[in-house]
């Protein structure tokens, strides 16, 4: 039965172990953007042993590029991309100390395989759900590389934010398991 | 000759663009209210809620619906008894869209399929538009407009058939695309199926029916009929609202068909996510 968590970042492995796959969490606190291009840069200074724009340690990634803000606002709509396309580079960023990512989309085994041996977890977030995501997000600000517009890395602060655990560190998969449970064969 | 001026055809587009942001259109609406009345899954009910609150959010304090603005997509029928002035209609129809996507808060996504770096300095904000044309009777424009998200857009495929696996081997190809695609392009998914024509006339025709209201079967009894079959075995597969499982992953197919050559069987799957935004306006 799927249980209901409220969690506060940065992550520790405790927090981690806690979650199972089906499970609704409300996080708070301070979470990280960053698509393709941004995870490309972590990966290469973390591959030249440079310092990155911010603590992986416990850190959650949001997959997301959002409208820009209107007057006024911190951001504009943001839900979450697709996320295999940070599949290649997620397991690097888990290795050093990432312990959530939030994205949308099925990921890969290697992804799967990172969470299970580092204890991180992948949770999902309402694909489409832009405007009702972004009024979550209290603050925003750009910390590296503004040069890449919507996929700038932002650091972000947000209460409440709903996500659904896809893939924990049990290796559970709720796609598998969901659709598992819904499908009706010939 | 009647004359329409490049400027009205600017600004119809921009409010339209702007508009179609932050309005759920009412076929996408009901159907997802439907989805979350027939909805067996409490976890997928659950998502089905969120995409009605965010209609709501969106369409009273405008945001955008989805952070995904899309690529401008038209389809313009053009009447062969008009005459723009002041400009080309494809300027036009790119002014507007620049114009929408910049004073809506909106995002611009086109890029350099090599080198990825944004286009809004180079060619212009969320530019080029993809616009097809057909030039029909009469002395007016109709402009059909859908913002075409990238997730969506992922998962669709073309394959051209041996005409020997006829109406099943289209169902199974079907079948494998949305099977495959699971979670990745946001359902519950509208299906737009096209077949025949050649390789390109299948492509296009199964965006184009993508741009018919949700659920309004073709007008072809037969056709009609197909699309209903698709649809329940795609529904057998349960997936569910964002792939978490469930009974409602296809809100509607809709499916377009073609005269084609004797030896080919071509089918494209064109795959729209629920946040189905499309619009459309006469001049």
């Amino acid at each position: 039965m799927s249980q209901v968590h409220y969690l506060t970042t940065p992550l520790t492995d405790e927090d981690i172990m806690n979650l199972k796959a089906g499970d609704i969490v409300y996080l708070s606190g301070t979470i990280f953007t960053a698509r393709d291009a941004a995870h490309k840069r972590l990966v290469d200074l973390i591959e030249n042993k440079e310092e990155l724009p911010f603590q992986l340690d416990g850190a959650v990634i949001y997959f997301v590029g959002p409208t820009p803000p209107k007057p006024g606002e911190p951001i504009g709509s943001a839900g979450p991309t697709t996320s295999y396309r940070m599949d290649s580079y997620s397991p690097t960023l888990i290795k050093h100390g990432l312990k959530g990512m939030i994205g949308k989309g099925k990921r890969n085994q290697a992804v799967k395989d990172a969470c299970k041996e580092y204890k991180a977890v992948y949770f999902g977030a309402t694909g489409g759900a832009g405007a009702l995501l972004g009024k979550l997000i209290k603050e925003a600000k750009v910390i590296a590389y503004e040069e890449l517009g919507p996929e700038a890395i932002r650091m972000l602060k947000v209460e409440n934010f709903p996500v659904t655990v896809i893939n924990d560190a049990y290796g559970r998969d709720l796609y598998e398991e969901g659709r598992k449970q819904y499908e009706v064969k010939d | 000759m009647r004359e329409i001026a490049y400027d009205d055809i600017v600004k119809a587009v921009k409010n339209m663009v702007i508009h179609t942001a932050t309005n759920l259109p009412e076929d996408a609406l009901k159907k997802l209210k439907e989805a979350h009345e027939k909805e067996k899954s409490p976890v997928a009910r659950k998502v089905l809620e969120q995409l009605l609150e965010n209609a709501e959010i969106a369409r009273t304090e405008k945001r955008p619906l989805c952070q995904d603005t899309g690529l401008a997509v038209y389809f313009v029928k053009v009447g062969q008894d008009v005459h723009v002035t002041g400009g080309t209609l494809t300027d036009a129809i790119n002014k507007g869209t620049e114009e929408g996507y910049i004073e809506g808060y909106l995002r611009a996504s086109t890029c350099d399929c090599f080198t990825r770096a944004n286009l809004k300095d180079v060619i212009g904000y969320n530019l080029p538009a993809v616009i097809h044309y057909d030039i029909v009777e009469g002395d007016k424009i109709e402009i059909e407009y859908a913002a075409k998200g990238g997730g969506s857009e992922n998962v669709s495929r073309a394959r051209v058939l041996a005409p020997a696996q006829g109406p099943q081997g289209v169902i199974d190809f079907v079948k494998e695309v949305i099977s495959e695609a699971g979670p990745n392009p946001c359902p519950p998914i509208i299906v737009g199926v096209g077949i025949g024509g050649t390789f390109e006339k299948a492509a296009i025709s199964s965006k184009y029916a993508l741009f018919r209201e949700a659920g309004k079967p073709n007008p072809d009894p037969a056709v009609a009929e197909f699309e209903k079959e698709l649809l329940y075995e795609l529904n057998k597969l349960g997936i569910g609202a964002m792939g978490m499982g469930g009974t409602e992953t296809v809100l509607a197919v809709h499916v377009e068909k073609n005269p084609c050559h004797i030896a080919s069987l071509p089918v494209s799957v064109n795959v729209q996510c629920h946040s189905s935004r499309h619009n459309h306006v006469t001049l």
